[in-house]
């Protein structure tokens, strides 16, 4: 899931102070189970900035509301009037969700009031940790289902290296290494033959390196006669 | 022009702080503030949305009062409602707002006294800090 973290509230507060109205739209998804933007994260928050309004005297009307996934058309479109109605949007979603409304509706304002930080997973109650890093070409089946990109401090694709000690990264002893995770997992599982097949540099042309990637299913993509039934339907 | 009275609310366990709350006034115990106490069954209960919404409606102060922590009746509750009073007092220190106006209690049933300790505490806060706004009425 992606996994993201409130803005500190004094820098939301600044960002939205000059606008009347202000609609704080949340997501049910990935940020609400990251306990970043979900319906109580909203609540808190416009409650927060309401008291901070009466405090500074302040004439400004915040409505929080969440829907089902930011990040998809058809749930946004649920609450179009209020997106219209509103001097500016304060997403509570991760960037894909604030994104899709500015797509939506360029002519509004919608700024952001989460870091989207990682795809990530939750590891016990309140925390959350980076497990991969969307890299488009995925190897942890040969390295014990561990993927050393995003849980690497040195993104290596073939370790340990020297800087591993007693199983922590010489970068802050406070994070695993990845590599001596990798060992112990390929252990297990019989298989520590492949930590030391050597592993050629990886082609970086399917990450991020060429600016945004699109993916596309032919059989799942509409035609444009279906397209203009769609729409007809709507 | 009469002293406004401070807007004092409690959210109280319904186990041992309860029971504080009822000795206190068995034993004839005072409270001098217009307090309004909110039962709930364990102050694990309590949400952080709980307090603010409190203070967004009217209170000048929000007191939590469970059981002592290493004796609550759910063994855990009370710890957690001290987590979520201190994350909304570090939002309201975030929003400009003093963070005295919101605190954590524990008292155990046979404290007697505690409970009008903690009112005369919330209120003396309240008096001080007058409600939250410009001059507002606290409403």
């Amino acid at each position: 899931m992606i996994v993201a973290e409130r803005k500190p509230l004094e820098e939301i507060a600044d960002m939205i102070a000059p606008y009347k109205k202000v609609t704080v739209i949340g997501c049910r998804s990935c940020v609400a189970i990251c306990l970043a933007g979900g319906e109580k994260e909203v609540d808190m928050l416009v409650s927060a900035m309401n008291l901070k309004n009466r405090k500074d005297g302040r004439d400004q009307v915040l409505e929080g509301l969440v829907v089902e996934r930011q990040c998809e058309k058809e749930w946004v479109s649920e609450v179009e009037a209020k997106i219209l109605g509103s001097d500016l949007v304060l997403s509570m979603a991760c960037s894909l969700g604030a994104q899709t409304i500015g797509d939506m509706h360029p002519s509004k304002l919608v700024f952001p009031g989460l870091n989207t930080g990682m795809f990530g997973v939750p590891e016990e109650q309140g925390v959350w940790s980076e497990k991969c890093m969307g890299c488009g070409n995925c190897i942890i089946h040969t390295t014990g289902g561990i993927c050393p990109i995003a849980r690497c401090a040195k993104n290596m694709l073939n370790g340990p290296c020297g800087g591993s000690s007693d199983g922590k990264c010489e970068v802050n002893l406070d994070v695993d290494c990845a590599w001596y995770a990798i060992h112990e997992r390929l252990k297990l599982q019989g298989r520590l033959e492949l930590i030391e097949t050597v592993n050629e540099p990886k082609d970086w042309s399917t990450s991020h390196s060429g600016g945004r990637r699109i993916y596309e299913r032919e059989d799942a993509k509409l035609t444009p006669h279906q397209k203009r039934g769609k729409e007809g339907s709507r | 022009m009469s002293e406004r009275e401070p807007k004092v609310l409690g959210f109280v366990c319904e186990k041992h702080g309860l029971d504080a709350v009822q000795l206190a006034a068995r034993t004839g115990k005072e409270y001098d503030a217009n307090v309004r106490l909110v039962h709930v069954p364990c102050t694990g209960r309590v949400d952080g949305l709980h307090i603010l919404r409190a203070l967004e409606d009217g209170a000048d102060v929000v007191f939590v009062l469970g059981c002592l922590e290493k004796n609550c009746y759910y063994d855990t509750g009370s710890i957690e409602g001290r987590k979520r009073v201190e994350y909304v007092r570090s939002m309201l220190v975030a929003v400009g707002i003093e963070a005295e106006r919101v605190e954590m209690f524990n008292a155990s049933s046979s404290m007697s006294s505690k409970f009008p300790e903690i009112v005369s505490q919330m209120a003396e806060v309240a008096r001080r800090l007058g409600p939250i706004g410009p001059g507002g009425d606290g409403k």
